[in-house]
Parts: structure tokens; sequence; C-alpha cells
């Protein structure tokens, strides 16, 4: 699904990321490992479509439709409510039985009861629950993770974990992560950047 | 079809998003109120209307600059872009749907604004109405295009303007020529060819805008 060869980021003189080979075969979970600034951030944005590479090849083969991003920030509006947020992007991705599979991912990660709130009075682990529920709503081909477990408190991780298992084959999932451990058991492709 | 319900539930958005902070539409109304009753004050008596004709545009243009600088700053502040980006949708229903939205608001400060002007100035007739209708979708659709240019940039708050101005000029000198002229016919055609020849460009190329 995902293929790399020298795959190159520059910013201006900055160089961000080089020579990245990478395979991701359908149905993969590869888990992105590195320090800070080793450019997993750029990676997954080149995957997800959100950055064109400087140099090198990549070849990502799914549609924008079939791309799930979760990006550091939440992508969604502080003054809308989490049922709006998620109606708005139900829309943009035409997603069939909208309501009910919106109500479905509230109910899933613990928000349900606060879905008519706006997000500005959320805590930062809430928004995050309701990124991945945005992230979740189209039934993505390709989740592009940016370091999910960030903000979550211990039943909010747990929460993931389950659906990153349940995940597991039936997609494929490009995660970038600074506790590979918790995703080892079902990492099936890892790359480490220096 | 769906390209037009994408338009619809990003506009909506847009306005729902105003409804509820009140940052953009305040501000226009104020400044474009305080500008008339300051020149109210400060022009001579007597002022001709051609003078008063030009305060209008100036007015119209600055208010909009206004509500312009402030299209993008929800999504730029949670990087929302980047998500509206990834959608399947056609990019270029964003811009449409944010220049309708602009439009909105500058209609919405308009229709408080010129009654005030008509009762500070001059009159208004049907021909500088039409004028500013036609110009506000101009300045919309070339303003959000350019806001999601500079958006991206550091010197977003001094870039708009400058790039905005220059193009803004063929609609001053449209506008202006209908509020005066007796036919204004050929102005108005003006401003009707050049909504026409950039909101074409824009709907074109929003695409390369947002890319990366």
């Amino acid at each position: 699904m995902i293929r790399a060869r020298k795959l190159g980021k520059r910013f201006g003189d900055k160089r961000v990321l080089r020579g990245v080979d990478l395979d991701i075969e359908d149905g993969a979970f590869a888990v992105v490992t590195g320090p800070n600034g080793s450019g997993k951030t750029t990676l997954l944005r080149l995957c997800a479509g959100l950055m064109l590479p400087s140099e090198g090849e990549l070849d990502v083969d799914v549609t924008r439709a079939a791309v799930g991003f979760l990006a550091h920030e939440p992508l969604v509006y502080r003054e809308l409510t989490a049922l709006e947020n998620l109606e708005l992007y139900g829309r943009l991705y035409h997603v069939l039985e909208r309501r009910e599979r919106t109500g479905m991912l509230l109910e899933r990660f613990g928000l349900w009861d606060v879905r008519h709130d706006r997000v500005a009075s959320y805590s930062r682990g809430m928004t995050q629950r309701l990124a991945l529920c945005r992230v979740l709503l189209h039934e993505p081909q390709l989740l592009v993770l940016d370091e999910p477990f960030t903000a979550l408190d211990a039943a909010g991780a747990e929460l993931l974990d389950a659906q990153l298992a349940e995940l597991r084959g039936a997609r494929t999932v490009l995660l970038s992560t600074h506790d590979p451990d918790r995703v080892s058991p079902l990492a099936t492709t890892r790359l480490a950047l220096a | 079809m769906t390209y037009l319900a994408d338009v619809r539930a990003l506009a909506r958005k847009d306005l729902l998003l105003e409804l509820r902070a009140r940052d953009t539409l305040p501000a226009m109304l104020l400044f474009v109120v305080a500008t008339f009753v300051v020149f109210h004050f400060s022009l001579p008596a007597h002022s001709s209307q051609l003078a008063a004709s030009g305060l209008l545009w100036v007015a119209i243009v600055f208010t909009a600059l206004l509500g312009l600088g402030r299209a993008f700053v929800p999504e730029r502040e949670q990087r929302v872009l980047d998500g509206l980006v990834l959608a399947p949708c056609d990019r270029s229903a964003i811009w449409l749907a944010k220049a309708i939205a602009t439009f909105a608001f500058l209609a919405a400060a308009e229709l408080v604004a010129l009654p005030v002007f008509a009762l500070f100035f001059h009159g208004l007739d049907g021909a500088t109405v039409a004028a500013v209708v036609l110009a506000d979708v101009g300045i919309c659709a070339v303003g959000t295009f350019l806001g999601a240019m500079a958006v991206a940039t550091r010197a977003r708050d001094l870039l708009l303007p400058l790039l905005f101005l220059p193009l803004a000029i063929p609609i001053v000198v449209g506008g202006v020529g209908a509020s005066v002229v007796d036919s204004p016919g050929r102005y108005l055609a003006f401003l009707v060819l050049y909504d026409l020849l950039f909101g074409v460009l824009c709907w074109a190329s929003f695409d390369y805008v947002v890319a990366e």
C-alpha cells in the first residue's frame, strides 16, 4: 500500500528526512519510532498526502477518501460541539448512516454525554478522543496516526489499544510513537528514524 | 449535487462559528459605521457626491479587509485546514464556502452601513446598491483566495492587504463609476466581468494554494 524509495524532505535549507525506504503491505501495522526531530511527523504527513516529497519516490496506493489522519492537533473546531464537528466531517467524507456511526463512536470513546458541549470546554484528553472519532468516522483503509496516545489517560489509552487491536489486519496502520512497547504486540513492520 | 452539498456544509460551519464566536461581524460593523461618523464631521458640509462616493468605496474595501483577515483564523488556530484538505471533497468547495460566508458578513455589515451613509452624506440610488453587491462578490472571491495564501505565512496580517488592495483597485474604479455617472451600465458590466474572471481564476487555482 505504501512504497517509498530514498524519500527525503527539505524545508528551505533544513533537511528533515533523508533516504527513507519503506514498504508497507495492505493490512500491515507499521510502527515508526525515533527521537524528537527525527522526521516522524514529516514522514506521516507525506504518507497522508499533506506534503510532497523533496526527493525520492513515494507511492501511496489509496485515494484521499480512504486515509484517516491523526495529527498532533485534533483538526476539529473549538467553537463547535463534538456532534457538529463529526457531522461536518461525515458530510465531507460522504459517510453513509452518518448519525449512527457518529453516535457509536462518541459512545465508544466516552463522549456521548458531552456531545453537545463545545470542544473548547474539553480537556486535552477528551479532545484527543474526539480526534480519534474523527479519524475513524469514515472507516479509512489507511490509518496514519501521529503519536495517538498523547494526552490520553489510562482509560483512553486502553480504549485505543482495543480499537487498534480490532483494526489490526483489517486496515493498514502507520503509527508513530515514543512508546513502542505499547504497540509492539500489534506491530508487523518497524521503522526507526535516527 | 455533491459539490453543492459540500459547499453548503462548509458555509454553514463558517456561519455557525461566527454566530458562536462573534468576532468578525461586530468588528466590521463598528469599523464601517465609525468611519462614516468620523468623515461626517471631518468633511466639509457641502462636499461633492464624488468625494462621498469615494469615501463609501474606501470604507467598503477596508471593512471587507477586516473580515477577510479573519476568514481563515479558525482553520489556522487548530490547523483544521489540514483536515479539510484531506477530505475527499473538491478543494475549491473550501474556497467557495468561505467566500459565501464572508459575503454574508460583508452584506450584513452593509445592511447597516448603507442607510447610515445615506443619512450622513448623499442618498443611494439603485445603481450604487447594485454596484455594491457586484463589488462584494469580487471582493470576497479574490480576498478569500488571497486570505488562504496569506494564512500560511508568518507575515499574514501584512501580506493580505499588500496582495489584496492592488487587486481591489478595479473594483473601486467600477464602484465609484457606477455611483456617480448617469448611465452606470458600462461600470456595472465591468464589475460583472471582474467577478466572472477572478471568480473562475480563484475557483480553478485554489487547489494549488492549499496543496502544501
